[in-house]
């Protein structure tokens, strides 16, 4: 019973049944009775179908040691009956089966596996806790190979699949760097075809991958052809240009398999009534990637088909954006309140500080002596509790703590785990639930401070964390209660960009009953999708888009700023104030959030004769001259496209995502036109991820000519004569026939880079939001909060935050529009209680505060008795203590971050009568 | 980052978090050394690119170019204080900068003990500077400060003549005061004694015990032939 488990395992400790554990892979045992994983929620044991009880009536044991009396073998299935408006299906994916494909030899060679085996190998809370064993002799391996694209982009097979699974050269590359971080001297080799690092920084995370010592990246088609008997080593036949056939053996193989759909998708489909599409993935509306064939239903995730997390995360929102707009006239109607306990006062009393030591699983535990760093917070000043936890975070360990507050009377509390950036909020909320104020609670970074970073040095970590626990009850002992202020959310925002992103950003929020601010600095509205006239899928671009703004200019909500420029950007989360010069003349405008969307540029090119030669176009230029069907380029007999010009080099060290996509269309077009015309594309690595992959195919079967060049050697351009007729004379090294390569063309199309908008500096100083090292937007967190920026109130989707197809773009904006109304479903928004404050009988009224203070937040207000004192504006107070370190007399003090406070940690960081050297760090 | 990367680096160093590295101040600093900590080390965001507005990391870059003034005055190594300015995904960065940082700290030896080095003069010294600290907040906003874009600007403010000047009249010699008064609240001395103690010359402490008698603040005791607080 769920309310009932504490999680102690004790139960799992007596189960008698050992059977494979299918979280870690079936490579460890476990119980049948076990929690899940160690960061499940909730973090409980469940009894899954190996129980002897359930399959021979017997034992019976789990029930006979649990003190709480959790285990209910009497429990029944239910059924439920659930009325809801809206269906969001997220059931993920599954792994391609590897035993389709025999020439890998997995299921035959004891040491092939698969990288979803090797995942969990290199978890810390994997089957050998972080050891990477190989399962022959379960030794170390030292010499490894990843094979690429196992169940993917291919055809022949059965059960293979054509499209590309997107994820796996990243994951892959995170595999070899995690196996190189374990053990430097370890060999990886990784035989791959192209490597498809089109995601936000993974160009640069790729280099660096392949640029750690005895690390091998491999060009070729590889199988595993023989298991040594003895050694039970695994050979590999690969091929390159350069050495013909080849052998090697590796002690042990991964397989990087592909995304398959989710298990029984043909039966998820007919229960909900939608299509699949020909993949078994769900068939999704092809300008908006998160609805189904059904109305009201809703996918998020990979069942779009194979995505990274960022994106999965982007639907996810999405689709909590597109249920609240169907959903829109009954919203808040289930909602319930929360409502803490009232909180005791405890100024007057003497500290009594508990601390919590936490295990993080093994995380913590095993480099650092968690028993005795818990002996030793008890000889602390005010200590008069500690213990230790496995998993601090977990919500049975949150209610502990809740719990030991109220029973041992607790007035602050430490907790010893990870970064504050993470759990911070969360253990705050759990003293709040103990009755006790918020800023009683102190965090002791035990993990990424400390065990993470020294893992060799396990007494060393014992003593700093001794160290950061003293220096954290230092601090608490002067913490004081602070009260939070509640400011309220003006429900308007303002969307900056009219192109695709930002039109369909706004209408979704403008059809949850929002006003919503357009901003758009050209004269029209459509932004770089007034370029595009049809996507790979066979979309008519401009069709939709004259569609979707037709549906911005008739919504009552939503008022349209064209020819417009942002003259002043001021406010903060929830109230906002920006003022708009535009043909509706100057404006301000107070809104509650605010949507960047201003969209990129594409790169003008300086190489391949372009702008000298007028046959010289780049990829977008192309599109709009078949579009036109200009008769130079329908009936040109020789094409050649020319992919990453202007990146994946030392000025733009990333990949623009969308251009292999673009060539492969382009060429399409041109075949369907006139398929008379050669047409070459010179690539480097061909990124058609995902479904696109199979247009790529389509292309090579029409005889599109896909030629590879190295960056060292690049193609050349010039302008020749051939049989009397002016030609572009291309010419390349061809490594599959070692030899000069020379194409005489009618056109040369150039996939220039997608790069920042002009304007993007403009925005960043304006609004203060923060830039990735590509001059893109910056979201706050790549994974978890890729639509937001770091800065509250303010959000990123479209090609501004990284060059992305339409239907991405499409499913960001909904993402972006999701998390603008789940701040604009708010009454308010609560301010920090970390503000300054002035003593105004300290104060002598220099006014140094209030020169060094850029919010404005101090000034000097007459008092009843001493004249003029500063005093501050605790809504306008960012809390970065500026003022407090020009104060002469420490009248002004940063709440949360008193001098009090920072000396005290300063002076516990010397222990007692310690001589030792420690150096101390302010950050 | 350094942390969620897992990046190694030295365990002889203990954080204290804050908001804005313009929150830290000359009390901070001195605090940490006169309890005997060998190097302080600050990291703050990278110059113009500020997590508020406010650009505090100037701020902090002034106050330790003006820490390093006063730590070579009084004869401690100014390599023992450190800025850094770096991005939060700069893991890589933090972690190298910091066992480098922690190395050069302990080739200069524990505090104290290197140079020769007057224990007793080194605590006087602390927490002469330590009872100034009001008085130098208020002339370094007003007359110490440098408003500039990069970091050669500052530099070569802080090695100017100019700011030479203006930190002997305004900073050197209040501390020589603020020294010798501690020094005889212990006990009267000759000028010869306090010039050996804080290294000071004989003629520069006579200077400033001329000025304090004539404020009344020593006196010259005729029958010890020492100086003592009056």
């Amino acid at each position: 019973m769920e309310d009932k488990c504490t999680g102690c395992t004790t139960c799992t400790e007596y189960c008698p049944v050992q059977y494979p554990d299918e979280f870690n892979q079936s490579i460890s045992n476990n119980k049948a009775i076990h929690i899940y994983y160690s960061q499940a929620i909730p973090l409980i044991t469940y009894i899954d179908e190996n129980c002897l009880f359930l399959k021979e009536k017997k034992c019976r044991i789990c029930e006979a040691v649990c003190q709480n009396e959790a285990i209910d073998f009497n429990q029944k299935e239910e059924k439920t009956e659930i009325n809801v408006g809206a269906v969001v299906l997220a059931p993920g994916y599954e792994q391609f089966d590897p035993k389709l494909r025999e020439d890998f030899g997995y299921g035959k060679f004891d040491n092939v596996v698969t990288s979803m085996d090797y995942e969990r190998l290199t978890d810390s809370t994997g089957p050998y806790e972080g050891r990477i064993l190989r399962p022959s002799d379960l030794e170390q391996p030292r010499k490894l190979a990843w094979i690429q694209c196992v169940g993917s982009r291919q055809v022949n097979p059965p059960g293979a699949n054509s499209y590309c699974s997107a994820v796996c050269c990243t994951y892959t590359q995170k595999q070899v760097i995690l196996t190189k971080e374990h053990d430097a001297e370890t060999e990886c080799t990784v035989f791959h075809n192209d490597i498809r690092s089109h995601g936000k920084d993974f160009e640069r995370y790729y280099q660096r991958a392949e640029n750690l010592p005895g690390v091998k990246f491999i060009r070729s088609y590889a199988s595993a052809v023989r298991e040594d008997p003895e050694t039970k080593n695994v050979t590999i036949r690969y091929a390159t240009n350069d050495e013909g056939v080849m052998e090697e053996e590796f002690e042990m193989v991964v397989l990087s398999v592909g995304l398959n759909p989710p298990a029984d998708f043909e039966g998820l489909a007919d229960k909900f009534g939608i299509e699949l599409n020909h993949h078994g993935f769900c068939k999704t509306n092809p300008v908006n990637p998160i609805e189904t064939t059904r109305p009201g239903l809703f996918i998020s995730g990979a069942f779009q088909g194979p995505v990274d997390i960022p994106e999965s995360v982007v639907s996810a929102s999405g689709a909590g954006s597109q249920c609240g707009a169907l959903l829109n006239y009954r919203k808040g109607n289930l909602s319930i309140e929360r409502v803490y306990p009232p909180e005791r006062d405890v100024s007057l009393e003497e500290p009594r500080i508990g601390v919590f030591v936490c295990h993080c699983g093994a995380n913590i535990g095993r480099i650092v002596d968690v028993p005795s760093t818990v002996d030793y917070c008890l000889t602390l000043p005010n200590v008069v509790y500690a213990q230790e936890q496995l998993f601090s975070c977990a919500t049975n360990s949150a209610e502990e703590i809740t719990e030991k507050i109220k029973e041992k009377g607790l007035n602050r509390v430490i907790v010893a785990a990870c970064s504050p950036r993470t759990l911070e909020m969360l253990f705050r909320d759990t003293l709040r639930e103990a009755g006790i104020n918020q800023y009683y609670y102190e965090m002791a970074n035990i993990r990424e401070h400390c065990s993470w970073v020294h893992p060799k040095e396990k007494e060393a970590a014992t003593q700093k964390s001794k160290d950061i626990i003293r220096m954290s009850v230092a601090r608490a002992r002067h913490l004081e209660p602070l009260m939070e202020i509640d400011l309220p959310v003006n429900k308007k925002a303002l969307v900056v960009g009219g192109g695709v992103a930002g039109m369909t950003c706004a209408l979704s929020i403008a059809e949850q009953g929002h006003h919503v601010y357009l901003v758009e600095k050209e004269a029209e509205l459509g932004g770089t999708a007034l370029k595009v006239h049809e996507t790979l899928e066979g979309l008519d671009v401009q069709a939709y888009l004259r569609d979707l703004t037709a549906k911005i200019y008739q919504h009552p909500l939503i008022h349209v700023y064209t020819n417009a420029a942002i003259t002043e950007a001021a406010g903060y989360i929830g109230n906002f104030i920006t003022r708009v010069d535009s043909e509706r003349g100057a404006v301000e405008i107070k809104h509650g959030a605010t949507v960047i969307a201003t969209g990129a540029e594409v790169y003008t090119p300086t190489e391949y004769l372009y702008g000298e030669d007028s046959r010289v176009l780049t990829h977008l230029e192309l599109e709009e001259k078949i579009a036109a069907e200009e008769d130079k380029v329908i009936n040109a007999e020789s094409l050649v496209m020319i992919q990453c010009v202007g990146c994946r080099n030392e000025d733009r060290n990333y990949c623009s995502r969308i251009c292999c996509s673009e060539s492969v269309k382009n060429a399409l077009k041109l075949k369907e036109k006139n398929p008379a015309m050669d047409i070459y594309i010179l690539f480097r690595d061909m990124r058609t991820y995902g479904y696109n992959e199979d247009y790529y195919r389509e292309a090579a079967d029409k005889d599109v000519k896909f030629i590879r060049y190295d960056p060292e050697e690049e193609p050349h351009v010039e302008q020749a004569e051939e049989e009397g007729k002016p030609v572009l004379r291309v010419t390349l090294p061809d490594y599959v026939l070692e030899k000069k390569l020379e194409i005489d063309a009618d056109i040369v199309a150039l996939a220039a880079a997608v790069i920042p908008s002009a304007g993007t500096r403009e925005i960043e100083n304006l609004f203060k939001v923060g830039l990735s090292p590509d001059g893109f937007f910056k979201e706050a967190h790549v994974k978890l909060r890729p639509v937001e920026f770091a800065a509250e109130g303010i959000y990123l989707c479209g090609i501004a935050h990284y060059p992305k197809l339409l239907s991405e773009t499409i499913s960001q904006a909904y993402g972006a529009a999701g998390r603008v109304l789940t701040l604009l479903s708010n009454d308010i928004v609560t301010a920090s209680g970390a503000i300054c404050e002035v003593e105004e009988n300290k104060c002598i009224s220099c006014g140094a505060c209030i020169a060094a203070c850029s919010y404005g937040a101090i000034e000097f207000r007459e008092t009843e008795t001493a004249g003029f004192k500063a005093a501050v504006n605790p809504v306008l107070c960012k809390g970065d203590g500026l003022c407090n370190a020009v104060c002469p007399t420490g009248a002004i003090q940063l709440k949360h971050f008193t001098d009090k406070e920072l000396l005290s940690q300063i002076d516990a960081a010397v222990q007692e009568e310690e001589t030792t050297e420690i150096k101390e760090v302010m950050v | 980052m350094a942390g969620v990367s897992r990046l190694q680096y030295t365990t002889e160093i203990r954080l204290i978090r804050l908001m804005c590295s313009g929150r830290i101040d000359l009390a901070h600093v001195f605090r940490a050394f006169s309890n005997g900590i060998d190097g302080v080390f600050i990291g703050g965001c990278r110059l113009n690119e500020c997590n508020y507005i406010t650009h505090g990391n100037f701020h902090a870059l002034n106050m330790v170019f003006l820490s390093k003034k006063i730590m070579e005055h009084i004869g401690l190594n100014p390599e023992r204080l450190r800025i850094e300015f770096m991005s939060s995904g700069e893991g890589n960065l933090f972690a190298e900068v910091v066992d480098d940082f922690v190395q050069t700290v302990r080739d200069a030896g524990a505090i104290g003990t290197s140079k020769g080095i007057n224990k007793n003069a080194l605590k006087i010294n602390f927490n002469a500077i330590l009872n100034l600290i009001p008085y130098i907040r208020l002339v370094e906003s007003e007359r110490l400060r440098g408003h500039f874009a990069t970091l050669e600007d500052y530099k070569e403010f802080y090695a100017s003549e100019e700011f030479e000047k203006l930190f002997s009249v305004l900073i050197a010699d209040k501390l020589a005061i603020s020294q010798i008064m501690l020094l005889l609240k212990e006990k009267p001395l000759s000028t010869g004694e306090m010039s050996e103690i804080l290294g000071l010359s004989p003629s520069e402490i006579s200077k400033h015990l001329n000025s304090s008698s004539k404020q009344g603040l020593v006196k010259y005791e005729e029958g010890e032939k020492r100086f003592a607080l009056a």
